[in-house]
């Protein structure tokens, strides 16, 4: 389909598709370049301390961006990835005062699956745009989680010490969130790439219409993908609040953004059907690391925003471009 | 020909890729005629049409309007420049009323009335929304909105196409007094009783190239027929193969049994069977209700009557997934359509293990890898760059839409014209593959707009106009002029020699 | 014919429930008066316009994520702006806001038109581009507002001679009228206002009819944008400062979209439809709030009701193109 074979192919092609075969080669450059700029503007704070406080903040960004990729896969998105996070840690926080935080936890991940559950029929049965459906069910999440807030003012919330731990201990200099994190990550990875659920996700944003052709149903697919994402949410908000310690009920909300942000970064098109967990956590490392490079820079909250923005706009923009050149 | 033409279109060329769309296509239309365009399938017309219209640019060539070269870059110039098409799907807007619609593109209301009466739609509402206007009333309110500001070319595609007869008839009455009346009109039409009644001259397309311009009078049928086929009349007759390995007829019951399918108004009524060990060939031109007839058998959509049956058991399928479960894999025309294009090769073979939701576990990828292997070996596919499929050559893409159904080894696969736009070794290795599929006991329905493929593949044609099966054939007489000519409407007993201008109301066309 | 009855009696139907509703409210609260009706128009105001900007790129085809956010900035800028400064600074920072939501919804449909992403990622980014702005512009709420502007919502037009009637007058309502009639009557009217609808109903017909069409789409996108600045004005003057963290605009202004009749795809529907839907959404907040139910779980219902909404317009939406 291309007029490639009668002249050689342009410098500006090839690097594009080296872009887009190895998008994580350019990308840890671009973390590697980060990170010596940090070290030129303020000498010595590259340490291992650091080092280890970096990749903890990085970890629940991470597996929000995990929930950001799958559904980017299938050409979605999910927006109550940070309402989900905040329910489940509030809620864990307050029902660990008198129950055991085995039976919280539980507790805490019952309106996950809830609200996953309504996303995915909402997408897969009625074909509300993902957008809107996320941001509907996010809007009705924190409503609950008002309500909800009420009846448990009297008694309290605390932190159960072994989320603190996960959340916050280092054993060796190693961050224990890793405990949590590597089996997660090597679960999303493998799902993605070894599991017949994993191959209908990249099938059904590549192309639903060739999907449906070889016997895919669209709705069945959808539906798990946004309870499991929710999932995923909930157990981030259960480990954030380990490492955030109090309870609020905006706590993941300022993660939401950053973790579509880190996804786009990592190289999974907001189109579907291109894209990878592995680059998404090197794109919410290189996320991490501009925070702190802005905080250094004393950059307001509102310029962070408007990084992320163009960012998210030039990427996609770019990839179009790559898809298009074929 | 003294007189200077109105339009006069030279070495138009046109590329998309790779793909030649047109390589040197020419039109001349003379004032006060009214011209035929014709060309089999994919020979260019509609490429010309939208170059013409403005609504894509040549890559080569000179357009002339009354001897002046105007470069036509918008459908609002050709417009300015005099030139008004009627595209075969309306471009009334649906959801604005019909008053708005003339609004839009400036036509004058009264004029625009008159016409519509004169087509033969005495009480037609203006405010009336585009959307609740049946297609053929839409059709023809498109045309008079294009006669209502008088153009000097008019530009028809398939103008009577899913009109009825009667207005159909207004409208033939109406073009031929165009050309009266000092205007042109370029007429595209499959129809030869409607060519020869109206038009002065035709030009024959083939393969992107306008190899001929022939004065209409009786017997011209048959030189255009020859000149859309070109030179391969002769060389089919030579490589027609007998039928002699068709299916045995001691099978009992037929694999697919199709019985008074229809299909909103595309199709209306067709019954066929299909056996076990057959190719079925199924002719068609553009449009006449193939795409809804396989759609149909493949679970995409549901067809509005009529009854499938497999292997003598009723079926209806609501998903793709119901018709694959019963053994009915479908390979659509496009392979954008069939593809994950950003996926492997293997991705793409195995997708339909996966989808079941049973499948969605851990692959097994031993397993998994042999199979896509076996198939890929079995199609010879060439794997060089299988990381993408969409890197790969038209007629590797197409492979792997069949491979994956050899893989799933589906017992009835539905072919959709597989072999378009590709090069002639793979298709040769196409056909090579579906007589091996049939000689393995499994069936197949295959389309083809490449008449000459039917004797290399097909045990039995059926030939499609107008949404009924008008034929059935077997493979011996299916030679490219008796398929061209079954395809066109016209009767299997016509001869040369008398042609079907002589007596055309006898004509057993289907009009719908 | 049938569908021209249809989407009036639509309309029809929710202006009938808005004053159902209206008399539901009167029965909860007897002394419902002309007081809280005026409190109501005021609270709809800002939603009223974001649902018109909403309204105008969803008719074109399209969808505006930026709603929200856009508001907050000019908002935040009117109020920024406006702090401090006398009365008649004002008069210059009316037309500076308004002007800048045109040039800032043009953007947004030159980034459509030009990247040729989808119009839902594009807006997306600059949703939060302009959030971000707006943070820059005002880091927590405050500004001021001009008092005259301020009295422009407050209180009713005075009929002479009828002073029942025109209790039930509130200025905020006059003003939100002749906003709204001063740009969507010219515009429905005018071949532009075809072409916007043309190209929301079929982008290749219109093509075919000559509309051009990227025009005609950043030309709906920098209305929206407008329609948005009058928002952010309205928020303003409603509230007397600027809050760069934008309310629940977005939401709600796809939700009364889709109730007031406008298909989430394009080519149908008007301004008046979403408008009254609009209200009788707000109407419906209070009636729970009457019903001295949890602000909170009102908020929930009121979520609840906008996502079934958008689930039932999807819907419809997918019944049509089968």
């Amino acid at each position: 389909m291309s007029i490639s074979a009668i002249q050689p192919v342009p410098f500006g092609r090839r690097l594009k598709r080296f872009m887009a075969d190895r998008p994580l080669i350019p990308l840890i450059i671009l973390l590697v370049m980060l990170v010596v700029i940090l070290q030129v503007l303020r000498p010595g704070i590259v340490n291992e301390r650091w080092l280890a406080n970096t990749v903890k903040f990085a970890i629940p960004l991470a597996i929000l961006a995990g929930c950001q990729t799958m559904t980017m896969l299938t050409g979605g998105i999910d927006l109550s990835v940070g309402t989900v996070a905040t329910m489940s840690a509030f809620i864990m926080a307050t029902q660990v005062v008198n129950h055991d935080p085995a039976v919280a936890i539980l507790i805490a991940l019952v309106p996950a699956v809830l609200i996953g559950l309504v996303n995915g029929i909402g997408v897969g049965v009625f074909r509300v745009h993902p957008l809107i459906m996320t941001l509907g069910t996010s809007l009705i999440g924190t409503g609950c989680l008002q309500v909800y807030q009420r009846t448990v003012i009297a008694s309290g919330a605390k932190i159960p010490p072994f989320l603190a731990w996960l959340g916050t201990g280092l054993t060796y200099g190693v961050p224990n969130a890793l405990l949590l994190f590597v089996p997660i990550a090597v679960l999303i990875v493998f799902t993605l790439n070894r599991t017949g659920f994993g191959r209908l996700l990249y099938a059904v944003g590549d192309n639903e219409g060739a999907a449906r052709l070889s016997g895919v149903r669209y709705w069945q697919v959808i539906t798990a993908l946004y309870v499991i994402s929710s999932v995923l949410a909930g157990i981030t908000g259960l480990l954030y609040i380990g490492l955030i310690k109090a309870p609020s009920l905006s706590l993941a909300e300022p993660l939401v953004l950053p973790s579509v942000a880190a996804a786009v970064i990592g190289g999974t098109s907001i189109f579907g059907g291109r894209g990878g967990y592995t680059g998404t956590i090197i794109g919410a490392l290189i996320l991490t690391v501009l925070t702190t490079l802005l905080t250094i820079l004393q950059m307001p909250e509102g310029a962070r925003r408007i990084l992320f923005g163009l960012i998210v706009l030039f990427v996609t923009a770019a990839y179009l471009r790559i898809i298009e050149d074929r | 020909m003294t007189t200077n033409p109105l339009l006069d279109a030279t070495g138009v060329v046109k590329t998309y890729g790779a793909v030649v769309a047109l390589r040197n296509a020419s039109l001349s239309v003379l004032p006060g005629e009214v011209h035929a365009l014709m060309g089999a399938n994919g020979a260019g017309k509609s490429t010309l049409v939208k170059i013409l219209t403005g609504a894509i640019r040549a890559d080569a060539g000179h357009i002339l309007i009354r001897g002046e070269a105007r470069d036509v870059r918008s459908p609002a110039d050709a417009r300015r420049a005099g030139l008004l098409p009627v595209y075969q799907e309306p471009s009334l807007i649906p959801d604005l009323d019909v008053a708005s619609n003339l609004r839009l593109t400036g036509t004058p209301v009264e004029p625009f009335r008159a016409w519509v009466r004169e087509l033969g739609i005495p009480d037609l509402d203006i405010r009336d929304i585009a959307r609740d206007i049946p297609l053929a009333v839409l059709r023809v309110l498109d045309l008079a909105r294009a006669l209502a500001v008088e153009p000097d070319v008019l530009l028809l595609d398939e103008m009577t196409a899913a009109l009825p007869a009667n207005l159909a008839e207004k409208v033939l009455e109406v073009v031929r007094r165009q050309g009266d009346s000092g205007r042109s009109v370029i007429f595209i039409s499959h129809r030869f009783v409607e060519i020869s009644a109206l038009c002065d001259r035709a030009t024959v397309l083939r393969d992107g190239e306008t190899v001929g311009v022939v004065d209409i009078e009786p017997g011209v049928e048959e030189r255009i027929v020859e000149m859309m086929l070109g030179a391969r009349i002769e060389k089919t007759r030579v490589t027609s193969r007998q039928a002699s390995q068709a299916a045995s007829p001691g099978d009992s019951r037929p694999r697919l049994g199709v019985a008074n399918l229809r299909v909103g108004t595309k199709l209306n009524d067709v019954s066929f069977d299909l056996a076990n060990g057959e190719v079925a060939g199924v002719v068609a031109l553009e449009g006449q209700g193939q795409d809804e007839l396989f759609a149909a058998l493949a679970g995409s959509i549901r067809p509005s009557g009529g009854t499938i049956e497999v292997d003598g058991q009723p079926v209806r399928f609501a998903h793709p997934a119901d018709a694959i479960r019963a053994g009915i894999a479908y390979v659509p025309g496009d392979r954008t359509e069939a593809l994950t294009m950003q996926r492997s090769v293997r991705e793409n073979i195995a997708l339909p293990f996966s989808a079941a939701l049973r499948n969605w576990g851990p692959i097994n990828m031993r397993q998994e890898g042999s199979r896509v292997v076996s198939a890929i070996e079995r199609l010879q596919i060439d794997t060089r760059a299988q990381r993408e499929v969409q890197r790969l050559s038209g007629g590797n893409q197409q492979k792997v839409t069949i491979a994956r159904w050899i893989a799933a080894e589906a017992q009835t696969v539905l072919c959709f014209d597989p072999t378009r736009g590709i090069d002639v070794g793979t298709k040769q290795e196409i056909y090579k593959l579906l007589r091996e599929l049939a000689d393995q006991g499994k069936s197949v329905l295959f389309y083809t707009s490449e008449l000459e493929e039917v004797q290399r593949v097909c045990d039995r044609v059926i030939v499609i106009f107008g949404g009924r099966v008008v034929d059935v054939f077997p493979v011996e007489l299916a030679d490219e002029p008796a398929l061209m000519r079954a395809a066109y409407g016209l009767p299997r007993g016509a001869k040369e020699d008398v042609g079907i201008l002589a007596d055309i109301h006898s004509s057993p066309v289907a009009k719908p | 014919m049938t569908r021209l009855v249809r989407r009036q009696g639509w309309v029809a139907g929710l202006l009938v429930l808005f004053v159902v509703l209206l008399v539901i409210t009167r029965l909860i609260q007897p002394g419902y008066g002309s007081g809280d009706f005026g409190s109501l128009v005021r609270a709809v105001l800002p939603y009223a316009f974001a649902v018109a900007a909403q309204t105008i790129v969803v008719i074109a085809g399209g969808i505006d994520l930026s709603v929200g956010a856009m508001m907050a900035l000019t908002s935040v800028t009117a109020a920024s702006m406006m702090d401090g400064a006398s009365e008649e600074y004002a008069l210059f920072v009316v037309p500076f806001v308004l002007a800048m939501g045109l040039v800032l919804g043009a953007v947004n449909g030159m980034l459509i038109v030009v990247t040729r992403v989808p119009d839902i990622v594009v807006t997306l980014a600059t949703l939060f581009v302009l959030q971000g702005a707006a943070l820059l512009v005002l880091g927590a709420p405050g500004g001021a507002v001009a008092e005259w502007l301020r009295a422009t919502i407050i209180g009713t037009v005075p009929i002479p001679g009828l002073p029942g009637i025109s209790a039930w007058i509130p200025k905020a309502l006059v003003l939100l009228v002749v906003c709204l009639c001063i740009i969507w009557i010219p515009l429905k009217r005018s071949k532009l206002g075809l072409s916007i609808y043309a190209i929301g109903s079929s982008e290749l017909a219109a093509f075919r009819s000559g509309v051009p069409v990227a025009r005609t789409k950043i030309i709906a996108y920098a209305l929206s944008g407008l329609f948005g600045a009058m928002g952010g004005l309205a928020l303003t003057m409603s509230t007397g400062i600027g809050a760069p963290i934008p309310g629940p605009y977005l939401l709600a202004s796809v939700a009364a979209v889709v109730l007031g009749g406008v298909a989430l795809g394009g080519g149908k529907g008007g301004l008046l439809g979403p408008i009254v839907a609009v209200f009788v959404l707000r109407l419906v907040r209070t009636d729970l709030t009457l019903l001295a139910i949890d602000p909170n779980v009102t908020a929930i219902i009121e979520g609840a009701i906008m996502v079934a909404v958008v689930m039932f317009g999807a819907f419809i939406t997918m019944r049509g193109r089968q």
